[in-house]
């Protein structure tokens, strides 16, 4: 009892060699996986079904206990512990919530809480703090969860999973009961916590688009239980191993790539901006430098008016002649994928791209973004950095601690 | 005595007991010690009045219920009559069935009978209603489809999909009427029930060889029907070992005969 | 020892009393008679209720334990629910004499035979209660670390309560039927003013009697619901 107070920091996951051969069964659930899931990190466990992902997620609580091989929580055996202690100290949310219907929502998160001996007032004062943390009202409290809607319920069962702040987090397919609007809501929120939270996750889907989205690393199994590739979701991606992993990951792992990143993490082209009435010489004399041949027309706050035509250019002042209108206007913190869609809704080769103050940083064009394409993975983010940097202005602050 | 007072409860047990089964077949003098009771003649007879005032109440109770709870089922009308009739049959109990039966319409053969028959059609036709209900109505649409009349439908599809439920509703029922048939010599009409009633002539042992013959007795009917009711299923239903975990999930089909 | 002397006695003594006199020597309805005689009948409704709570009590007890064990040892459920059924199928008249050997007159056979009979109700429900509850509740359960026993009392068995009661429902309105017969083993209540000839052709008799074993069915009845509904209150929370 009283163990777990206080805010306990993330602990390392590793896999050494892990089995698991049910009696009868022809071949292993899971067959020698290894893999280590640093701390602070989502690890998604991904593949078709019967490939003994949620096996694999399972025995880390020892809800299935493995033949052979070993894991380690911070350098610990799980072996050495007992399975309901181990349990107690490990966040489990899982795809039908599992909510108890016949305890309130407060009750249902003192769950683990109330198993530790936790004092009345702890568990309720805990209770509050966590239906904040997911953004529920405080008046949930005392409702049953047959009062509550799907979403809220996904959020009670995060919130009961992180009552006693485990260090280490199974989810197992946790949004997979949600319809797609609100799924991909409480992912963004999720990831948005979990920037904060920075525990280590073993998060289980059939969805490789979910895995991309959540993962800092993916671990792509097979049928068979074997790891087929384990790597940041840009490597996977870029590089996937076997044409399994090509194969599941699907033909269009290109664009997919593009939605892990935004446009701030890429090189942009220079441009030449100008305004109405400046000096000719002097934008030509820009234009030439830049990487754009074209200057852009802005405002008195450097917002983009439009692409200057030659007419433009002739006398001795700018004058306000445009060949097209600024259109798309990109953000910097748009994801690029986005981007990529905005240049192909208006027919555009590139668009200016502004800052938070709307003023013009740079262009985004079709080259550039074909580039990103081909960079190297570790200039990727990911997941959790993602949703970290959302919040963040410049572009600088989305290194994460996680980067090698 | 004082040294083995379970061992001699024990004992007297067994003696009553074995007397018991020698009234089951051997005459004796009656307590009084005026007539000759008991022996295979007239435990027999009482036997037999038992059975028939038992089997002719049920095939009535059959009769009467199984066509009604059929049509009802099969229209999906109804359900409010067929779930509050076992309601009110288990709320009700049997002795004062049989009770305001004999205070207020008289004694006699007919009467118990047709006390009897009340008390064996609430399972009847709840079981048999609940079992129609239950047949997937996408097959029902599909033969309505292949040009089937409601009445073939009913004979061909819905009774034997349901036989099973319904052979545990006669069971039920079957065992009840054999129990409750016991107080039949109150209504005027000898069954096994008599050297219970009487027992200043029967003895205790006399009543001891009646509650044999008939515990007996509802025990190989419960076995007979429960017998037929598993012959009664068809193949293609019957629960395969390795099918039983999903099966948990799903309510008994008793059940739903048995609670509101 | 003769149980019919006693019931006989009985049946003469319950015509003494007041009332039109030609209208109870008819075996009629007489409410004169009723209301001056309905304090005759306060005994034996008691002992009637005594019966049926002993019992019940006693065989809730043993046939809860008996489903929570069989929850864990499943391979005994098919055993105990062919012994406790077959035992239910014996009539309870026969059961009240064929107990009488060993426990006497009285109370002690019809506590025991009545208690028997409440087995295979409840020993059933518990099983499919417990059997109902959704895997998720069970995995949820375990996954945060609940002990067996902590999983049982925490989860399985609250979730399970609707079921229960329901077979506790059943129970009682089958055992204040039954405990009519508790009269052949000598244990009174209401069924002594029934099984006897000369007081079952009686209509007075049979109406307050008769009357009064049905509306303590229903009476029984309605305070298990209540208690269900107080020991569930999740199940009225609706959506808000």
């Amino acid at each position: 009892m009283g163990e777990s107070s206080g805010r306990s920091s993330a602990e390392t996951i590793e896999f050494r060699d892990v089995t698991k051969q049910y009696p009868g069964g022809s071949e292993p659930a899971v067959d020698g996986l290894s893999l280590e899931v640093p701390a602070g990190e989502i690890c998604v466990l991904v593949g078709p079904s019967g490939c003994g992902k949620t096996t694999a997620m399972r025995m880390v609580n020892r809800m299935i206990d493995m033949t052979s091989g070993d894991i380690l929580l911070g350098g610990r055996s799980v072996r050495d512990r007992k399975p309901e202690e181990l349990r107690r100290e490990i966040g489990y949310v899982i795809q039908q919530i599992g909510l108890f219907p016949h305890r309130t929502i407060a009750d249902n998160i003192s769950t683990v809480p109330s198993l530790l001996g936790w004092s009345k007032a702890r568990m309720s004062e805990r209770a509050d703090e966590l239906l904040e943390l997911v953004g529920l009202p405080r008046e949930m409290r005392d409702r049953y969860p047959s009062q509550l809607s799907g979403g809220q319920r996904q959020r009670v069962g995060v919130a009961r999973a992180l009552a006693v702040d485990p260090p280490v987090m199974l989810m197992d397919e946790p949004f997979g009961a949600i319809d797609p609007i609100n799924r991909e809501r409480l992912q963004n929120e999720f990831l948005r916590l979990q920037a904060e939270l920075r525990k280590t996750i073993v998060f289980v889907t059939h969805d490789i688009d979910e895995a991309i989205k959540m993962g800092d690393r993916i671990a792509v199994m097979q049928v068979g239980g074997k790891l087929a590739q384990f790597a940041p979701p840009a490597e996977l991606l870029m590089a996937p191993a076997s044409p399994f992993v090509e194969d599941f990951v699907g033909a269009d792992r290109a664009l997919k790539r593009l939605a892990l990143q935004r446009v701030r993490d890429i090189d942009l082209w220079t441009v030449a901006t100008c305004r109405t009435g400046e000096p000719t010489a002097g934008v030509r004399e820009r234009t030439a430098e830049a990487d754009l041949d074209i200057a852009l027309l802005v405002d008195e706050h450097q917002r983009p008016v439009g692409w200057l035509s030659e007419r433009g250019l002739t006398g001795e002042r700018i004058r306000s002649e445009l060949r097209s209108p600024a259109d798309p206007v990109v953000d910097l913190d748009d994801i690029l994928r986005d981007a990529l869609s905005d240049l192909l809704a208006s027919e555009s080769m590139y668009g200016p791209v502004v800052g938070a103050q709307g003023e013009v940083v740079g262009v985004l064009s079709m080259q550039v973004i074909s580039q990103a394409v081909g960079s190297a993975p570790s200039e990727v983010p990911g997941a959790t950095e993602l949703a970290a940097s959302e919040h963040v202005n410049g572009a600088g602050d989305a290194t994460g601690p996680d980067e090698e | 005595m004082a040294q083995g007072g379970g061992g001699v409860i024990l004992a007297s047990a067994l003696t009553d007991f074995t007397d018991g089964v020698r009234f089951i077949f051997q005459a004796r003098e009656s307590s009084a010690g005026t007539v000759q009771v008991g022996g295979l003649n007239e435990v027999g007879h009482m036997a037999g009045n038992h059975l028939l005032v038992s089997s002719l109440a049920v095939a009535i109770a059959i009769a009467v219920a199984l066509p009604i709870a059929l049509v009802l089922g099969h229209k999906g009308r109804g359900e409010f009559i067929a779930v509050s009739t076992s309601n009110i049959g288990r709320a009700v109990p049997s002795l004062a069935i049989i009770a305001f039966f004999v205070a207020f319409l008289g004694t006699g053969f007919t009467n118990l009978c047709f006390a009897l028959i009340l008390l064996a059609v609430p399972p009847i036709l709840t079981n048999t209603y609940v079992a129609v209900r239950q047949v997937d109505r996408d097959l029902v649409d599909a033969a309505r489809g292949q040009g089937l009349s409601e009445g073939q439908i009913i004979r061909t599809i819905e009774l034997p999909l349901a036989l099973p439920t319904i052979f545990g509703g006669i069971r039920l029922s079957s065992v009840n009427v054999l129990a409750t048939a016991i107080i039949g010599p109150l209504a005027g009409y000898e069954t096994l029930g008599t050297p219970i009633l009487s027992l200043n002539v029967y003895g205790f042992t006399g009543a001891i060889g009646a509650a044999i013959v008939v515990a007996l007795m509802t025990l190989v009917a419960d076995a007979g029907f429960a017998g037929v009711q598993r012959l009664s299923t068809p193949k293609g239903l019957k629960v395969v070992k390795g099918d039983r975990r999903r099966m948990r999930f799903r309510p008994p089909s008793q059940r739903s005969a048995q609670s509101p | 020892m003769s149980a019919a002397l006693v019931i006989a006695q009985s049946g003469g003594f319950v015509r003494e009393r007041g009332g039109d006199a030609s209208c109870v020597a008819n075996d009629g309805f007489c409410p004169t008679w009723i209301a001056d005689n309905l304090d005759r009948y306060w005994t034996p409704l008691l002992e009637h209720l005594y019966l049926v709570v002993v019992s019940v009590g006693i065989g809730f007890a043993i046939a809860f334990s008996l489903g929570l064990l069989a929850h864990r040892q499943r391979w005994l459920i098919a055993p105990l629910t062919g012994v406790t059924s077959a035992l239910y199928t014996i009539p309870s008249i026969a059961m009240f004499f064929l107990l009488q050997p060993l426990l006497g007159r009285g109370n002690a056979p019809a506590i025991v035979g009545l208690a028997i009979y409440t087995q295979v109700i409840i020993f059933r429900n518990v099983i499919t209660g417990l059997a109902n509850v959704p895997g998720e509740m069970v995995d949820a359960a375990s996954g945060m670390g609940m002990t067996k026993n902590q999983r049982l009392f925490r989860v399985e068995v609250p979730l399970a309560v609707p079921e229960i009661l329901a077979g506790l429902r059943i129970a009682v309105a089958t055992t204040v039927g039954l405990a009519a017969f508790a009269a052949f083993a000598g244990a009174g209540g209401l069924g002594q003013k029934l099984i006897v000839a000369s007081l079952i052709t009686f209509k007075s008799n049979v109406v307050v009697a008769g009357g009064m074993v049905t509306l303590l069915a229903a009476a029984l009845d309605l305070a298990v619901l209540g208690f269900q509904r107080l020991l569930t209150p999740w199940r009225r929370a609706v959506a808000a």
